[in-house]
């Protein structure tokens, strides 16, 4: 009865029902003719209706309802689908994602949505005129019906003719309760809660804020939808204490008859309607074993507040200090009791940690799900064929990851159908199909998911990505002329730079893909590129599974400890310091073939100097993308599991520290960029 | 805490620093902490004396001799790190010791003279005489820039 308990639900689901019906109208666009997929919407937008109408925003619903009068009409085949009549619908699917967004953002839902309404209305008006004047009649007298007394609204009346054809039943539940119950409201409670086990309320009258506050005297209606029979739920609710008197009466849509005949007349080729008291046995088989289903389904998972989740990862990260604090102590006094117990937590809690990270963890779907739609809006908007191959959606990867990795993803695949793809008369010339591919492909592989945009279209020109690069100043022909392809082909990257002749606002302004690879490299992760000129480019992006707890390798410079990311480090050396070559200014070492720049981590952090220098640097080596750097360090302590911090909005940009952490003597380690490091 | 006094007086944290007296609100204060170790952070300013781990949190941490210009002074039993907050920064602040918290009545509060020290002005709101005492009012917006 409070709202508010459900709000979230209502919002989980509502997103839910709109990708559905997101994604089933794509299908349908594929198949115009399969009455099934329409039929799949119509559930959907039916049940969104439903429950916006139940949950009082009324602009929610009736937006629905328009649309779905339309879908109706299709189903009916008053209607054929086209582009046209897809474009509207999926307008308003917007404007249905727009509102719930704004209810999920603690608003009111409202919009001005009457431009779709009126378009909407147009199309059903289009063809069937008649199913409109139905429903202004409906509206004009919505409660003819001869044994109701309660008033239904539009919404309501509409929500109680689709159950009827799915095969519920109506029920007008009278409750009257002894004229000396002390807690009406509570005795409302739980009468409410006995029928919500039996169907869905749609109405109670009074409304239920005016029972909930008891004002109404012995006697109140509960509308009920429910596959139940009527003596069912008449002796359940007379279970109730305190309950004088139920009565169950069928609600009949009288009016609605008239309403589905005269339709029926105007529109000879649709269906004859089923009659509402004949279909309850005919629907409920098609319902049972779908309802089974859902129930399995249901047993399985629960929703868990996001919040909930976050607050036990942060309490998971300090039990993780206090696990790296006792590690050191127990290693430090040495005895083979504490040490067993220790190493048992540590085992117990490895496992914790695990669990606690899958949890957190979401399928890339998440992110995916939206660009069917964007494609097939840009594909219209620049007269290309595409189609969108997605592999892998069930990928998981932590939240975190994915709330930060939709933008990029959408700048990528923006990027291959405006600049990759070329128009079906340019590929016909070239001789391919006239119909582009876009492949979105995601994949574990180690601690790592990695995320593929594959296209089949121009590929990258090399040769002008070189010239433009030179042009706008951001390498020199010295660079240029020692570059792989591979290196060339990443300078699309660089910021400043847009390879397109004219300039769209698809894609093409020249930051966008510089603000990729920042985005994903403050992820912690990688982006390379691959493409072949005519034949199509790969855009490959490197993440880590999660962001909050890394391992790192912690290492010595005089009297302060850093860490190093275990992601980025290649392997460690100790090298004889004879054995470093000057490379000019720059010091190098011979590591296995391939020359490596030195990095000393003193100088870079001007560490106070104490120590004499010794004959061997210790070295770890460690990579961005192809190239490598480097870090000399005083010592190695040895490698460990750390809880990512941030060092605050005070200490933003610190020049090569990406984070630090709290080490198990409760000492704060800074965490090394090597990203930074390495030019 | 300063809502609850009248409106005419003002709570405030005094502390040492050399030889003089210097405040607060002390609505600002989160907390008084003895001092523990500070990792220091390369490449920052050099008042930034680093960072300290308080319950969990990374928290910055400005030596208040460092940021005034004062000379440095080794850190002993009675420095203590004053954990202030502005806006949505925290922020240690080193000080020499942490005296009392005070009332202040509001009219006592006088602009700063024109020579008061080394400090600054930027970040002095002004100074309130207090029987013998003379408190050097900060604004810690100021001071953490």
């Amino acid at each position: 009865m409070e709202v508010n308990q459900y709000l979230e639900v209502f919002i989980d689901e509502s997103k839910e029902h709109l990708q559905a019906i997101n994604e089933n109208l794509l299908l349908l666009e594929k198949n115009p003719e399969d009455l099934a997929i329409v039929n799949e919407i119509f559930r959907s937008a039916h049940t969104l209706k439903g429950m916006s109408a139940t949950m009082g925003y009324e602009d929610l619903a009736n937006l629905t309802h328009k649309m779905e009068n339309v879908l109706d009409a299709i189903r009916n085949h008053k209607l054929h689908v086209t582009a046209d009549i897809l474009d509207v619908v999926f307008a308003s699917i917007d404007d249905l994602e727009a509102m719930v967004q704004d209810i999920a953002a603690g608003g009111t839902g409202k919009r001005d949505v009457s431009d779709i309404v009126d378009k909407l209305l147009k199309i059903e008006n289009g063809e069937t005129v008649n199913s409109t004047a139905a429903f202004a009649q409906t509206e004009a007298s919505p409660s003819v019906s001869p044994s109701s007394t309660v008033k239904y609204d539009e919404f309501e009346y509409t929500v109680i003719q689709q159950s009827k054809e799915q095969g519920f039943n109506c029920l007008e539940v009278a409750v009257e309760l002894r004229a000396d119950c002390v807690l009406k409201a509570a005795r409302v409670f739980m009468v409410f809660e006995v029928l919500e086990k039996c169907g869905e309320v749609i109405k109670s009258t009074p409304s239920t804020e005016e029972l909930e506050s008891e004002q109404f005297d012995e006697r109140f209606v509960v509308t009920l939808i429910t596959q139940e029979p009527a003596e069912d739920i008449e002796s359940k609710v007379k279970k109730v204490s305190e309950v004088e008197r139920v009565t169950v009466t069928e609600f009949i849509a009288q009016p609605l008859k008239t309403e589905e005949a005269e339709r029926e007349v105007a529109a000879a080729a649709a269906p004859a309607p089923p009659m509402p008291t004949a279909i309850p046995e005919k629907t409920e088989k098609k319902e049972e074993p779908k309802q089974g289903k859902q129930q399995a389904v249901s047993n399985k998972t629960i929703r868990v507040n996001i919040e909930r989740l976050d607050i036990l990862m942060n309490l998971f990260e300090e039990l993780v200090i206090d696990r790296g604090r006792l590690e050191q102590i127990s290693g430090e006094l040495n005895n083979p009791e504490l040490n067993e117990t220790v190493e048992r937590m540590s085992r117990i809690s490895g496992d914790l940690q695990t669990i606690i990270l899958n949890m957190r963890m979401v399928p890339v779907e998440t992110v995916f799900n939206r660009f069917p739609r964007m494609v097939r809006q840009l594909a219209r908007d620049l007269n290309k064929k595409i189609n969108l191959e997605i592999i892998g959606a069930e990928t998981e990867l932590d939240r975190t990851v994915i709330d930060e990795i939709g933008d990029p993803l959408v700048h990528l695949i923006r990027n291959a159908i405006d600049h990759g793809i070329e128009t079906p008369e340019e590929r016909k010339a070239k001789g391919k199909s006239e119909e582009g591919t876009v492949k979105l492909k995601a994949y574990h592989s180690g601690n790592h998911v990695f995320i593929e945009i594959e296209d089949d279209g121009a590929g990258i020109n090399k040769e002008k990505v070189l010239h433009k690069a030179l042009a706008k100043g951001v390498v020199t022909e010295e660079q240029a002329a020692s570059m792989s392809d591979n290196q060339i082909y990443e300078l699309i990257l660089a910021s400043g730079f847009s390879t397109a002749d004219k300039i769209s606002d698809i894609s093409g302004r020249g930051v966008g893909l510089d603000v990729v690879k920042t985005t994903i490299e403050s992820l912690g992760g990688s982006i390379g590129i691959e493409a072949a000129e005519g034949a199509g480019s790969v855009f490959l992006i490197q993440l880590p599974l999660t962001l909050s707890i890394i391992s790192v390798m912690l290492v010595e410079v005089e009297k302060e400890k850093y860490a190093i990311p275990l992601s980025s480090i290649i392997e460690t050396a100790i090298v004889k310091k004879e054995d470093v070559l000057n490379a000019h200014t720059q010091q190098v070492i011979d590591f296995r073939g391939k020359i490596v720049p030195l990095v000393f981590l003193e100088r870079i952090f001007e560490v106070p100097k104490e120590t004499q220098e010794d004959d061997f640097y210790s070295i770890v080596i460690v990579r961005k993308g192809d190239k490598m750097a480097g870090l000399v360090v005083d010592s190695f302590i040895g490698q460990q599991e750390v809880v990512l911090k941030s060092l605050g909005n005070y200490l933003s940009n610190v020049f090569a520290i990406s984070g630090a952490t709290i080490l198990g003597d409760g000492q704060v380690a800074l965490i090394v960029d090597c990203n930074a490091l390495i030019k | 805490m300063s809502e609850i006094t009248a409106p005419s007086m003002i709570k405030v944290i005094a502390f040492q620093l050399m030889d003089k007296e210097y405040a607060f609100p002390v609505h600002q204060v989160q907390g008084i902490e003895k001092l523990i170790h500070i990792t220091r952070v390369p490449g920052t300013v050099p008042f930034i004396k680093g960072v300290i781990n308080l319950r969990g949190v990374v928290t910055p941490i400005i030596d208040l001799r460092k940021r005034f210009g004062l000379p440095e002074k080794e850190y002993d039993e009675q420095t203590r790190i004053i954990i202030a907050s502005s806006d949505d920064i925290e922020v240690g602040l080193v000080v020499d010791s942490a005296n009392d918290v005070l009332d202040i009545p509001k009219s006592i509060i006088e602009p700063q003279p024109d020579i008061v020290g080394a400090v600054e002005a930027e970040y002095i709101t002004g100074v309130a005489k207090l029987e013998k005492r003379l408190l050097i009012l900060l604004n810690l917006e100021r001071v953490f820039k």
